[in-house]
Parts: C-alpha cells; sequence; structure tokens
C-alpha cells in the first residue's frame, strides 16, 4: 500500500503548481483553471486522510467540494463573459480601471 | 453503515424561513414586471420572520445535526446583526436601483440568500458546514459585486473579487484539511478534544494547517496582507452592494473564525496569538495609512473598514467572554455607522454621476446642514470619538485585550485610532470649510430618510446608554 506521505506530498506539489499558476498566468480563465487545480489538490488530501484515518467525513466534506467548486465554475465563467462583452478582453493587466 | 444523526429543524428554523422566502421572492419576480417594489416588501418580512424565529429555541446552547449546528448566544444575536444588516441594504437599494437602473429582481433574492449563508456561518460547528457557508455567501457576492453588467467597473470589480476570494478558497480549504488529518474530525468541538493530547498537538501539519486557516479567513474579514481586492471590490460594487459587504459578510466571516480558533483551537493559542497580533497590527497600521491618501470617498470607507477588521481581530485574540461580548456590540454598532455614512454616499450621487470624490463633499456642511451633521457624526463614530458608539464598542474590545494582559497591542490600536481620525475629519473639513463646487441635486425620499434616522438612533444609542444591549451581548 502507498503510505499517507506520499499522497500528501503529491497533494501539496499539486496545490503548489495551483498557486504558482495563479500568481505567474495572467489569462483569467487559466488563472481560474489553476484554481481549480488547488482545489482538486486539496480533494486528494482529503480522500488520502479519509482512507487512512478509516472515515467518512473526508470524502463527503470532498463531494462538498466538487459542488461548490462547480458552482463556482458557473458564477466565475458569467463574470468572466460579461466583462468580454464590455471590455474584449480576459489579460488581468488590461483589467485595471481601478488602482490604489 | 453510519448511523444518521438527528435531525432538528427548529434549531435551523431562521434559515430555512429566510431560503423560503428566498425563493418566493424569485418567484414573484417572475409576475410583477419591473416595477420591484412588492419584492422589497417580500424581503423585508422574511428577514423580520427570520429574525423572530432564531428565538425558537431558548434552552441556549442547542446542539444539533450531530455537533455540526448550534443555535447560541453568539449565533442568535449575530443572526439579528444579519437580518438589520440586509434589511438595510434592501432598503438602501430601492431608490439606488431606479437611479442606477439595476432592474432585476435577482438582486434582492441574492442579498437574502448571502444571509442565509451568513446565518449558517455563524452558527456551525463544523468545518464542512463553514466552508458551505463561506461558499454561499461568497458566490452571492461575486454576483453582486457585478450585478451591473453593462458597466466595466462592475464587471472588473466582481472579476477581481471572484478570482482573488477563489484562491483564499483554496487556502481555507487546504487548511481545513490538514486540521482535519492532523485531528481526525471535523467537527469545531472534536478537534479540540483531539489537539488536549500531547501526540497530536506535536503534529507539524497542524501548524501549517493553522497558517492555512489564517490566510482563508484573513481574505475573507480582509485583513492585510490579503486586503488588495477591498479597495477596488467596494470602489466597483454598486454602493449598497458595498455597504452590505462592509457589514454582513464580514461579520459572518469574523463569527466563524472567532468560533474556529477561540472554541476549537484552545490549545494551539501560543501559535496563532503571535501571527493574528501581527496580522492585527499591520492590518490597522495599513488600513488607516492606506486610507490617509485616498480621495475616493469609497476607497476610503474601503480602507477604514480594513482597520476596522484590524481592531476585531484583537477581540479573536483576546478570547474569552468577555472578548465575545465586545465582538457582537462592535459588530453591531459598526452595522449603524457603516449604513449611516454608505446611504448618505448614495443620496449624494445621481444618474449618470456618482459624486464620489472627496471634492463632491465640499460644503455639504452648509447646503445640507442636517445632512452635513448626520454624515459627520457617523464618520467621527467610525472614528472611536466619544460619546459615539464607535467609541464605547472599541473601549470594549481594547477592555478585553488589556483583561488578558495584551497592552502593547492596545496601545498599538489607540494609537491607530488617533491617525484614523485624520482622514474622517478630512471628509468633515471639506464638508465644511471649503467652498461648494456645485449645487447639491439631493433628492431626500423616505426611504433613505429612515436608514439615516436608524443609523443616527443606533449610533447615539449605543453610544450614550450602552448599557442594555451590553447585557444582551453577554452570555
Amino acid at each position: 500500500m502507498v503510505p499517507l506521505t506520499h499522497y500528501l506530498i503529491f497533494s501539496a506539489v499539486l496545490f503548489s503548481i495551483g498557486v504558482l499558476g495563479v500568481l505567474i498566468r495572467r489569462n483569467a480563465i487559466v488563472v481560474f483553471m489553476c484554481v481549480e487545480i488547488m482545489l482538486n489538490a486539496v480533494n486528494v488530501s482529503l480522500i488520502a486522510f479519509d482512507r487512512y484515518l478509516n472515515q467518512h467525513d473526508g470524502q463527503i466534506f470532498s463531494f462538498m467540494v466538487m459542488c461548490v467548486a462547480a458552482a463556482e465554475v458557473s458564477v466565475g465563467l458569467a463574470i468572466v463573459i460579461a466583462l468580454f462583452r464590455n471590455k474584449a478582453t480576459v489579460n488581468l493587466d488590461e483589467i485595471n480601471l481601478m488602482k490604489w | 453503515m453510519i448511523a444518521a444523526p438527528e435531525i432538528d429543524l427548529i434549531s435551523l428554523a431562521p434559515v430555512l424561513v429566510l431560503s423560503v422566502f428566498t425563493m418566493l421572492v424569485m418567484l414573484i419576480d417572475l409576475f410583477v414586471g419591473k416595477n420591484k417594489s412588492v419584492l422589497v416588501f417580500v424581503a423585508l418580512t422574511g428577514l423580520l420572520l427570520a429574525a423572530v424565529s432564531s428565538f425558537a429555541k431558548t434552552d441556549w446552547p442547542v446542539s444539533s445535526f450531530g455537533g455540526s449546528y448550534v443555535v447560541d448566544h453568539m449565533s442568535v444575536f449575530f443572526t439579528m446583526i444579519f437580518c438589520l444588516s440586509s434589511g438595510l441594504a434592501i432598503l438602501l437599494s430601492v431608490d439606488y436601483n431606479k437611479r442606477e437602473n439595476i432592474r432585476v429582481g435577482e438582486y434582492y433574492s441574492l442579498i437574502m440568500f448571502c444571509t442565509v449563508g451568513m446565518i449558517i456561518l455563524a452558527s456551525s460547528t463544523d468545518l464542512i458546514m463553514i466552508f458551505l457557508g463561506i461558499e454561499i455567501v461568497s458566490l452571492c457576492l461575486y454576483v453582486l459585486a457585478g450585478i451591473r453588467r453593462g458597466d466595466t467597473r462592475s464587471n472588473e470589480a466582481a472579476l477581481k473579487y471572484f478570482l482573488l476570494g477563489a484562491f483564499a478558497t483554496g487556502f481555507l480549504l487546504y487548511g481545513m484539511t490538514l486540521l482535519y488529518g492532523a485531528t481526525g474530525t471535523t467537527k469545531l468541538a472534536g478537534i479540540a478534544e483531539a489537539l488536549s493530547h500531547a501526540e497530536v498537538l506535536s503534529q507539524p501539519i497542524l501548524v501549517m494547517g493553522v497558517v492555512l486557516l489564517i490566510a482563508g479567513f484573513g481574505f475573507k474579514v480582509a485583513s492585510v496582507p490579503f486586503h488588495m481586492w477591498t479597495p477596488d471590490v467596494y470602489q466597483g460594487a454598486p454602493t449598497p452592494v458595498t455597504a452590505f459587504m462592509a457589514v454582513g459578510p464580514k461579520a459572518a466571516a469574523f463569527a466563524a473564525f472567532f468560533r474556529v480558533f477561540t472554541t476549537a483551537m484552545p490549545e494551539l493559542a501560543p501559535t496563532w496569538e503571535v501571527l493574528l497580533s501581527i496580522i492585527a497590527v499591520t492590518t490597522m497600521f495599513v488600513g488607516n495609512l492606506g486610507a490617509i491618501m485616498q480621495t475616493n470617498i469609497k476607497r476610503l470607507l474601503a480602507y477604514s473598514s480594513i482597520s476596522h477588521a484590524g481592531y476585531i481581530l484583537i477581540a479573536i485574540i483576546a478570547k474569552g467572554s468577555l472578548a465575545t461580548s465586545a465582538l457582537l456590540f462592535y459588530m453591531l454598532s459598526y452595522t449603524f455607522m457603516t449604513f449611516g455614512a454608505f446611504s448618505i454616499v448614495i443620496l449624494l450621487g445621481r444618474a449618470g454621476k456618482e459624486n464620489l470624490e472627496l471634492e463632491d463633499y465640499s460644503g455639504l456642511g452648509f447646503k445640507a446642514p442636517l445632512l452635513g451633521l448626520a454624515m459627520s457624526v457617523f464618520l467621527l463614530s467610525l472614528g472611536g470619538l466619544p460619546p459615539l458608539a464607535g467609541f464605547v464598542a472599541k473601549f470594549y474590545i481594547f477592555q478585553a485585550a488589556l483583561n488578558e494582559g495584551y497592552v502593547i497591542l492596545v496601545v498599538l490600536a489607540v494609537l491607530n485610532s488617533a491617525i484614523s481620525l485624520y482622514y474622517y475629519l478630512k471628509v468633515i473639513v471639506f464638508m465644511y470649510m471649503k467652498e461648494p463646487k456645485g449645487d447639491f441635486q439631493i433628492s431626500l425620499t423616505p426611504i433613505t430618510l429612515i436608514i439615516i434616522i436608524i443609523g443616527l438612533i443606533g449610533t447615539v444609542q449605543l453610544g450614550l446608554f450602552p448599557g442594555p444591549v451590553i447585557s444582551l451581548a453577554h452570555p
């Protein structure tokens, strides 16, 4: 059996990839995808803990995370579309009407 | 096979009542056409009934759903604050939405759904429920911030809020996961119990979990260094939504923040106390120094709300029952002052020109003396001058912190309170000591008048006679 630490390290690496993506990428959609990677990294460690602790809370939690992520996608893409209609860009550097 | 937890719908009464009324609002919206005033009426009825139904259980604290939901002194008081702030936000929106041509009925149902989330957030004692509550609140706010679809600023505010909010959710969630992994449970009481064992307490992932939780919650309450979204979102969102965001959801996030840290992790207090103290102090300084440079009133109030988050964080650090009541009292008085100030900000705007620069306030004190006076009262109360509510609220938090021996923290907070007076007085200087630039076209409607009067009564009453409310806030 693969030990728990492997899963945790995998999840931490995945999470870091997501964080880096959010910080580096400038396309709103890609940034959003990186946020989803972060959430899925969390799901990996939730399931791993769940299995390791031999419980069900973690699995239930991960289902909730998936539901919320789906709801977030619908809201997020709607916002991006609303912005694109007015400005015809999804580049975060060009979305800068308000500063300081 | 898992045993199903007992289901106690009566303790969920405010949530259920409010959800039903929210759906009613959405349904009625289909039939009413352009005039949405009936929706306002239904929404306010729902909020009132929700506030009343939170007293369905009186033998506090009542724990239900296998220990994931609790009706106690704090959750009921917060439910009152939420219903009050949502009611004020809805009233504030009536004229604003007509003026700015926001003719969507979903606006009201979103505010109400958000309130449902806030009540869940303040009453949950389980990490899963707290996560769901935060997401219900946030998702509604993302949409509300961008509800003016044709306005690029509104779009931008929504997008920034959404991306950073989702980013912070990731951190919060990872923190919760690590906490769950280390303790083996998502219930706050269970976590506290598990942490009393030394072998659980010594796990390194626990510290990481706490740090990530602070990052996640810190974003939701707009504390430094997770405050960057606040001024932009507050500026771009429709003003009633801004007022709502500054009060209700922030109070809800603080309720959960307080509950998670003081009930689940008192054993870890030495770790998070230091971190939170640093965050509280930097939040106050960045908020106040940032506000000094602002020329836009909405951004100024945004930075002011950041600094207020710093003061409230002190209540979390202080823990204890005195801190609980100080937190409750602070949030209530903050509701009155903030809504009062924002109602006047809305009043000064007109279609196509929102008049949000400080210069637009020049001479308000002469042209409309009563409005100028009301605005001064709200600003001075936000700055914490006696005998107004803001002073008593701050005093109460500082008292709680002093009792626990956080002298340096309190000294720095008082210093910040003095700095904050600078920019609040700056607005007042504009109102009373500068020549008016143009003519004010103020159309004071009865609804706005009611909000200003409620704000004034609340601010003065809580300042002069805080006794009754303090005894209510005290467990």
